[in-house]
């Protein structure tokens, strides 16, 4: 396997462009992530409606290209699902990196099933799975009003 | 000096990593092992395994001597006066834990305060940090300028009369500056305070001389030295091993116990509690074995020339920082590249066999001072050449090339 299996095209995008890397405006939701192994830091922000849509998505942080990008693929993909939608979408986007599962939720669209596909050679690579997964975690952390900071050492 | 014959010595370079040939550049965080040290271990237990210091059957005789005999060779290596002054730890964090913890205890009260760089590993500065809050110490920074370095003067000036002890890196790990500890050493002995030095990165690639350095304490750190982990080294100079009081407490470190009271033989028996690394110490005697059979000052020229061949080539890269240019430099190149995470630099290379370190180093305040969360660092050893170097160098054009930068 080619390590450019790993920097895939999209990852590359999203690492040097990421999108919804602000603070989003009215915010209700918020969580911190950090991996104290490598000092990835991110801080992600949600506006969630009364019915629990995720109206809007951003977040803020440093790290690598791998952490950035799945940050950034993150946001893009959940900006709009219902927060079961966007639940089941992590547990999916998981499997993939843990088992190297196909992603099958009907509500994402052939260009969101691709974009997060295109992490899927993190799986390869057991130390850079952390990066990957830690501001999904996060979120969900926010989703649900946990105060704890998310650490992947913890 | 054949450095490939050197090599050969190692068996872990027979394996390919990903399908290519291991470069190993990894050395600050541990170095890897001679043939004749893993085969100690293997024969210390298959031969001559037992509980040191308290049977009195063959074998444990046996053990004993040769457990003593490292003691004997690190007294020798180091250039210490007696034997006593060499006790064994697990690790140079737990010889510095050691001295934070009984000088600690001892000499350090409310407002006292302990001298530390920016440049330090957080096993130098954490330990004197429990004793911070402990005994509401106060520790003092010396700062480093941008070449990486800590000026002798930013020590001096903070040196005042509640200064306890000064704690010093002999080579950062990082930026690779070599202190001037003996200058520092001067400096404390006019006001009378002791200078440990954390000698990690010191003692695998400088000649370190205890009665040329003068430090009341030097920390080591063995599995660094191409030797076993889980055996490290604190020498204290003799005036302290009375006057400190014992570390941990268990068996083997005790002269009487009573009911009411306990006594305590003198080093290096008391500061070594329980039943300690063995085999392990018993192995490290060959990685000095080893390292004397290069002989020091050749592993320091070796090094040198290809840390000096390093930093030309990789400053060959534009997109490349290093990390300080220290006038006094041993075997370290930090780096980062412009638009590219260290983690993403270290996935990349590990493709190609090389193994760097990425990451804070466990240096975090030195990171935070420059501005970045996360460096690359490619750190020698004896086995490395200038195609080691070479291999990097193409390495890192491939994060170029991968990231467009």
């Amino acid at each position: 396997m080619d390590i450019k299996e790993l920097y895939q095209e999209i990852v590359l995008d999203h690492g040097k462009n990421p999108r919804n890397k602000n603070k989003c405006k009215d915010f209700n939701k918020d969580a911190k992530g950090h991996n104290p192994l490598c000092g990835d830091k991110v801080h992600v922000y949600a506006k969630l409606d009364k019915e629990k849509k995720v109206e809007d998505i951003s977040f803020e942080g440093e790290g690598c290209a791998i952490s950035i990008a799945s940050a950034s693929i993150m946001t893009e993909v959940i900006k709009g699902k219902e927060f079961n939608v966007a639940k089941k979408i992590l547990e999916h986007f998981l499997n993939m990196l843990k088992e190297g599962s196909k992603i099958s939720i009907n509500s994402l669209s052939e260009n969101e099933n691709t974009t997060m596909m295109s992490l899927s050679g993190v799986k390869r690579f057991p130390m850079r799975v952390k990066c990957a997964t830690l501001a999904w975690h996060t979120f969900l952390h926010a989703a649900e009003d946990s105060k704890k900071t998310v650490n992947t050492e913890k | 000096m054949d450095i490939n014959t050197i090599k050969t010595q190692f068996p872990i370079f027979k394996n390919k990593i990903n399908g290519k040939p291991l470069i190993y550049l990894d050395n600050a965080n541990s170095s890897q092992k001679p043939k004749s040290v893993i085969d100690r271990l293997s024969k210390f237990y298959s031969k001559e395994f037992s509980n040191i210091g308290r049977s009195v059957h063959s074998l444990a005789v046996t053990a004993t001597n040769r457990f003593e005999e490292t003691r004997d060779l690190m007294r020798e290596y180091i250039n210490a006066k007696s034997r006593e002054e060499i006790i064994f730890t697990k690790n140079a964090t737990e010889a510095i834990n050691l001295v934070a913890s009984t000088y600690g205890d001892k000499f350090i009260n409310s407002g006292d305060e302990i001298l530390i760089t920016e440049l330090e590993h957080h096993a130098n500065y954490v330990p004197w940090h429990f004793l911070r809050k402990k005994k509401g110490a106060v520790i003092k920074f010396a700062k480093s300028n941008d070449k990486g370095e800590v000026d002798i003067d930013e020590i001096k000036k903070l040196i005042t009369n509640k200064t306890k002890i000064i704690s010093i890196t002999h080579l950062s790990n990082v930026t690779g500056f070599i202190m001037p500890v003996k200058k520092i050493v001067d400096l404390a002995r006019e006001k009378k305070i002791p200078v440990l030095v954390d000698g990690c990165q010191g003692a695998p690639h400088l000649k370190i001389d205890m009665q040329e350095l003068g430090c009341d304490f030097y920390a080591i750190s063995c599995h660094k030295m191409y030797g076993p982990t889980g055996v490290g080294v604190l020498y204290a100079k003799k005036k302290w091993l009375d006057v400190l009081p014992p570390y941990q407490g268990g068996g083997g470190m005790i002269e009487e116990v009573k009911k009411d009271n306990i006594t305590f033989p003198g080093s290096p028996t008391k500061f070594e509690a329980g039943t300690l690394q063995t085999a392990e110490v018993v192995g490290f005697s060959e990685s000095i074995k080893f390292i004397n059979d290069i002989g020091i000052k050749n592993i320091m020229e070796h090094e040198k020339e290809i840390l000096e061949y390093g930093l030309e080539e990789i400053r060959k890269n534009n997109s490349v920082n290093i990390i300080g240019n220290p006038k006094n430099r041993g075997s370290i190149i930090s780096f980062t590249i412009k638009g590219i995470h260290p983690h993403d630099i270290a996935t990349i290379l590990d493709e190609d066999g090389v193994a760097i370190r990425a990451g804070h180093h466990c240096c975090q305040i030195l990171h935070e001072k420059m501005g970045i969360s996360a460096s690359a660092r490619a750190s020698l050893g004896i086995y490395n050449t200038k195609d080691d170097i070479d291999v990097l160098s193409d390495a890192i054009k491939k994060c170029n090339k991968i990231f467009n930068t």
